[in-house]
């Protein structure tokens, strides 16, 4: 039983302990808030050995290793430590026990989220010592605002009262022992970059130091110097003459007539997305337009960066514009401007920078595309994070290649939608060539770049190291290997794990069907490790057939609330990388005991029905069960065993049968009108030899097992979500696909009718799937191939969601035109299985249900970051994919040009389709490869936009022509980075133009 | 999100410094309040209620009469500045109206009602401030109210309300807590350990509800520890004051209640 107690508030606290404010509520209403506060004597310290609280989280002696503090000393940081070095905080080498005051703790929290998700999980790492101090709740450390104060002045008040309390606290608990010299006792030391905070401490008697001075005095200061902050920079330099610096863009407006104006409907608030092709252009949508505001010039961008919330005023009608029809290059534009010169910008050689882009912005737009325009006038969230740069080498000083001196330098990031970022570090001539972390500290309106620091190098450009391991920081996949804490979830028995023998007494057989004797099989890719779906089907008496779908029982072996479930939650999906996999959940479980091997007997989870031979369903039920597969076959044996008439074994049979049910329930779907969509699908062939052409573009292979083993997933995906939403109608984990929006479609829509006469049908998914069906061109198989691919990107993703949270009548699932639909049948790489999988157990009451899936909240945030890790895998996959394709492009041109015959021109042509055009360029989609680039012509050509063609010289190119691209792979001077080049050879070469 | 307040942080606290299973401080004051023949202030934490008792007395409508035994009638008012926002409730407002028909039929069945035949109890309740727990407030004030009154009962009743933030469950919320876990109120007789009241407004997963309702009728328990001992010091007091000759009527029965539970 539990202790339940009455707290006693002494009388004399009252000030302390009760609090009234009040506050304005959304309305404008004015209310009263009362609060109180229980304050305690019974909140840790944390520190080793001491006396009264009993706790060990840090060492009894502080940390002895830095030099300025020969007894020990252990670290206090303020807010602002945090927020602006966390970097120096996060390094491995920074290691000093860290107190962390409640206070610090809540002001982070409401200053910045991600960065407090950041400390968070330095609390929980096993090699950082921190120590979270309640302070608000001792009765030693509380305070009060006083009269007068500024909630900061009373933060960095309380701060020093803890820092203070510390110190008597730990001299208290520790007295000198008898017959010893008095031990000398740590240093409690407040970090804090505020000045005036650390007089303020000075005098009260608080050891106090910056962060800067903190480190410069530690053993080996070089490296952590770098990761020091701009912000931290300065105080150590004061900026010479800040006011004489000229402001280069406007002052954001404060945050209260920010939120003021979006709440009047004067200002709109959004987030804000670069444009990948034009970098001085800018957009955010927003609710109250159907299109987002765009926003033209740097100028009017105001220092955003993609994903900030950011808050625009929105111009008048009149200055509405078209976007801009131009590529334009940050790269070849600004390819001058000087690192160290920002003093002067807006001046001098900067100035014609400004004419060239004003250049740009001023070509003359077409009326039909009319946008609304506006520009940012304040920030709500930064959604800065560490990205992946390269050092321009041109912005280094050339005389000091070899020096360590500081030098200020630029750092191009990967991504096309980031703005280069200033730069100070002392190691720049060793970081050319790397791949580096770069975090954005601050933008000033002074200042045209944002500045940074240094975070670490990845390793050499273009090494398949350095370049995995940015892929998985670019897209924030988490890829570092288990821990114990989470392999230690794992059953002691190890990879000799075994279903145990049938009987009574065993829990693994508790409640489990024995399903050993029926006739299952898998039909997987060659080479798959992880099988986690087998399937069977028989005849039954009654003309009736019983088919079955088996899905490793996951949940059986990760349960709630473990190291092990939380570690597979924030992961949510396996990340399939070209020569990388990164999994979900430790290998162990997803390539033996959840693999659903043939011969050997596995735990599953089955769903089995019962259907006519028209494939319609007379019942269905879900079972947990040990199975063991007969066979694991390839698609390709499947379907030769299938299609072979002499054989006639029972597994054969079942086989047929399964496919014969299979091709009605697809027949079905489609009646009902479910789409067939289309991605490129590129295949990296990793195993063949250097000499050999790594790319292989697998136009996906249908076979019609393929197709058996998908319908009766999307049967068991269908049925499991109809019954958990039935069981848990608030709470129940399935995933939608929502119809797109039709505007989406307009532009493809206006395209197909003006260039191919064809019209997209987009009322409903089944008229859609029936137009995409008729988008033929006879001369060109590979067009309707490119059509739907074109159709698939105007539509919206996929998602999870919980049945609780949104209107029923928005269940459906549009490509499938399913009405309900969720993921049952991958729990060993998708976390949103696992949770299916508690669900449905608990709804056949086979366990009862975690009260964390009760929870509404709970699934809602788990979903979220599972939605979010499935997108960010997609695209680091595309990313890996594309890598690779890079690098084969490159060693073909390089084999190409050894065999190419002396005065014939070596090259590598591939036949490509207009996707785009602009006013200098055209965009191509080249299908054999699945890659899409971009010919880029040095001067503007006769532009048609209302009927997207380019006319060069004679020869006029339109969307959906086919054409032939040279593709180069070229190594951009300054940033190191490879760059696919396309020219066009035919209809016409313009290499020259 | 971000500027909301955790309701359990990572070191076990709750907003206001508790854990989990820590109640709020109970103030009680019996002392005499106008011409009521029982009153009671109660606090918990922050939420405070005054609750009046009149009667037994003749009825004052001839249809409120009921001939074998009394009739009890509560009227419960809520101060306007009661509230942050200053709403003002009548005393027709439906929920009030609720409120009070909730607090009736929990008392009804443990008053010894059939011992005054005809006769009326008015109850009075005032909600002088709210944060959180304002049912079990109101409960706890009128159990006290009417010992205080020397109204013969068969027990105490002892509410408390409890409330489950994501798995952990909570015990005697704050206004705050209220209105972001789900959460019961629970009424208790310590003698039988019976429960007489069980309200929830909010949805919870009957797995959740067990474990709370059970640290809820503890919780009951430990708040009964509490107002008995106030109670007891009431009945010395009054002792005390009919040794120095001044009269009372009320004190003996209250003690009464109490007799066989210790
Ligand atoms: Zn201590």
């Amino acid at each position: 039983m539990v202790d339940i107690t009455i707290l006693k508030r002494p009388r004399t606290e009252g000030v302390l302990t009760q609090r009234k404010f009040f506050k304005k509520t959304a309305r404008g209403k004015v209310i009263k808030v009362l609060r109180e506060r229980y304050l305690r004597d019974d909140v840790p310290c944390g520190v080793g050995s001491c006396r009264e609280c009993k706790t060990d989280a840090l060492p009894f002696e502080g940390d002895m290793s830095h030099p300025l503090f020969a007894s020990g000393h252990f670290v206090l940081p303020d807010t602002n430590v945090f927020l602006s070095q966390m970097d120096l905080i996060e390094s491995p080498l920074f290691t000093p026990p860290i107190i962390l005051l409640q206070t610090v703790m809540e002001e982070v929290r409401h200053r910045s989220l991600p960065l407090y998700n950041r400390l968070k999980a330095l609390t929980k790492m096993d090699d950082k010592k921190f120590w979270i101090f309640y302070n608000e709740y001792r009765s030693e450390t509380a305070i009060i605002r006083e009269e007068g104060e500024t909630p900061n002045d009373r933060n960095d008040r309380g701060i020093r009262k803890a820092t203070a309390w510390y110190t008597s606290h730990i001299s208290t608990n520790r007295p000198p022992l008898r017959g010893q010299p008095t031990p000398k006792l740590p240093t409690v030391v407040l970090m804090t970059e505020d000045a005036a905070n650390r007089q303020k401490a000075q005098k009260s008697g608080i050891y106090s130091i910056s962060v800067r001075k903190y480190v410069e005095g530690m053993r080996e200061p070089t490296q952590l110097l770098d990761l020091l902050a701009a912000e931290g920079a300065n105080e150590i330099e004061p900026t010479k003459a800040v006011a004489g610096r000229q402001a280069l863009y406007p002052e954001y407006l404060p945050t209260a007539t920010l939120i003021a104006g979006v709440k009047a409907g004067e200002l709109h608030q959004g987030h804000f997305n670069a444009n990948q092709y034009n970098y001085l252009e800018g957009s955010v949508p927003v609710p109250t337009f159907t299109k987002p505001v765009l926003l033209i010039g740097r100028e009017n961008m105001n220092r955003a960066v993609n994903g900030d919330v950011v808050v625009v005023e929105v111009f008048d009608e009149k200055e509405w514009k078209a976007p801009g029809d131009e590529v334009v290059d940050q790269d070849s534009t600004l390819k001058n401007d000087d690192a160290e010169d920002s003093e002067d910008e807006g001046e001098g050689e900067a100035h014609e920078v400004l004419v060239k882009e004003s250049k740009l912005l001023e070509s003359e737009k077409r009326s039909s595309e009319k946008q609304p325009t506006g520009r940012i006038v304040g920030i709500i969230k930064r959604n800065w994070r560490a990205y992946v740069c390269h050092i321009d080498s041109t912005s280094l000083t050339s005389s000091n290649t070899t020096s360590l001196s500081q030098q200020t330098v630029f750092a191009t990031p990967v991504s096309r939608l980031l703005p280069r970022i200033r730069l100070r570090t002392r190691q720049a001539p060793t970081l050319i060539g790397q791949k580096i972390l770069v975090t954005i500290d601050r933008w000033d309106e002074t200042s045209r770049y944002p500045e940074g620091h240094f975070v670490r190098a990845l390793g050499k450009v273009e090494s398949k190291e350095a370049e995995q391991e940015s892929l998985l920081l670019e897209f924030e996949v988490p890829y570092r290997p288990f821990g114990k804490a989470i392999l230690d979830c794992l059953p002691p028995e190890g990879e000799s794990w075994v279903v145990p023998l049938k009987s009574a007494t065993s829990p693994e057989w508790k409640g489990r069907e024995d399903l050993r004797e029926l006739l299952i099989c898998s039909i997987d890719p060659p080479g798959c490790q992880d099988i986690d779906d087998a399937l069977h089907a028989r005849q039954l008496p009654n003309g009736n057939i019983e088919a079955g779908v088996h899905i490793a029982d996951v949940s059986h072996f990760v349960h709630p609330d473990t190291p092990m479930d939380s570690e597979a939650a924030s992961r949510g999906t396996t990340v399939y990388l070209v020569d990388k996999r990164i999994d979900m959940l430790p290998a162990l479980l997803g390539t033996n005991l959840c693999s659903l091997r043939p011969f050997v007997e596995r735990l599953a989870f089955s769903a089995i029905w019962e259907m006519t031979p028209d494939a319609e369903i007379v019942n269905v039920r879900f079972t947990k069960s040990v199975i063991a597969s007969k066979a694991a076959f390839t698609y390709e044996e499947a379907q030769i065993r299938k299609d072979d008439p002499h054989q006639q074994d029972a597994l054969t049979q079942s086989i047929r049968l399964l496919n014969g049910l299979a091709l009605k329930l697809k027949a079905k779907r489609m009646a009902a009108g479910a789409l067939n969509l289309a991605s490129p699908e590129v295949k990296i062939q990793l195993d063949s030899s250097e000499s050999s052409d790594p790319i292989d573009v697998e136009q996906k292979e249908m076979r019609e097992t393929n197709s058996l083993v998908e319908e009766f997933m999307l049967l068991a995906n269908i049925s499991v979500a109809r019954k958990i939403e039935e069981t848990f109608p608030q709470t129940a984990v399935l995933r939608r696909h929502l119809p797109p929006p039709r505007t989406n479609f307009e532009k493809l829509q206006d395209i197909l009718m003006k260039r191919k006469g064809m019209k997209l049908d987009v009322s409903s998914s089944g008229a859609l799937a029936t137009s995409l069906d008729e988008c033929i061109d006879p001369k060109e198989p590979a067009f309707n191939t490119l059509v739907r691919i074109m159709a698939t990107r105007c539509m919206l993703s996929a998602e999870y969601f919980c049945s609780g949270s949104v209107g029923k009548d928005t269940f459906g699932h549009y490509g499938l035109a399913s009405p309900i639909y969720t993921h049952f049948t991958s729990p060993i790489r998708r976390y949103a299985d696992v949770l299916a999988h508690r669900q449905l157990s608990a709804a056949i009451g086979y366990t009862s249900l975690h009260a964390s899936l009760h929870s509404k909240p709970y699934v809602e945030r788990i979903l979220d970051v599972v939605n979010r890790r499935h997108r960010m895998a997609q695209m680091a996959g595309r990313a890996s994919v594309e890598f690779y394709v890079g690098l084969a492009l490159k060693g073909r041109n390089e084999r190409e040009s050894k065999t190419a015959v002396a005065g014939q021109k070596a090259e590598v042509t591939e036949e490509a389709f207009v996707i785009r055009t602009f006013r200098n360029g055209v965009g191509v989609f080249v299908s054999k490869l699945g890659i899409e680039g971009l010919v880029m012509f040095k001067k503007d050509m006769t532009f048609d936009a209302e009927n997207y063609t380019i006319t060069v010289g004679e020869t006029t190119i339109a969307v959906f022509d086919k054409v032939t691209v040279r593709i180069e792979v070229e190594k951009d001077r300054n940033t190191q980075r490879g760059k696919v080049k396309m020219t066009l050879v035919h209809p016409i070469d313009s290499s020259g133009l | 999100m971000a500027s909301r307040v955790e309701i359990l942080n990572e070191g076990g606290y709750r907003s206001d410094g508790r854990r989990q299973f820590e109640l709020r401080t109970i103030d009680i004051d019996l002392s005499q309040q106008g011409h009521a023949d029982g009153a009671a202030v109660i606090t918990h934490g922050l939420a405070h209620v005054m609750v009046s008792v009149f009667g037994p007395r003749e009825a004052k409508m001839r249809s409120q009469t009921i001939h074998d035994r009394a009739n009890i009638n509560v009227e419960v008012a809520v101060a306007a500045f009661s509230t942050g926002d200053r709403r003002k409730r009548s005393r027709g407002d439906k929920r009030i109206l609720e409120f009070a028909a909730t607090i009736k039929s929990t008392f009804e069945p443990v008053i010894q009602t059939s011992l005054y035949p005809r006769s009326q109890i008015d109850i009075f309740v005032q909600v002088i401030q709210q944060d959180g727990g304002l049912l079990q407030a109101c409960i706890n004030g009128t159990t006290l109210a009417l010992m205080n009154a020397g109204i013969p009962m068969l027990d105490f009743v002892c509410a408390v309300n409890g409330g489950v933030h994501s798995t952990s469950p909570l015990l005697d919320l704050t206004l705050l807590e209220e209105n972001d876990v789900p959460n019961l109120t629970i009424a208790v007789m310590p003698k039988t350990r019976k429960v007489s009241l069980v309200t929830m407004e909010t949805r919870l997963h009957v797995d959740r509800f067990e474990e709370i309702f059970r640290l809820a009728t503890e919780a009951g328990l430990a708040i009964h520890g509490e107002m008995k001992g106030a109670i007891l010091g009431r009945s010395k007091s009054l002792m005390g004051s009919i040794e120095l000759g001044s009269q009372q009527r009320s004190g003996n029965t209250a003690a009464d209640a109490m007799d066989d539970d210790d």
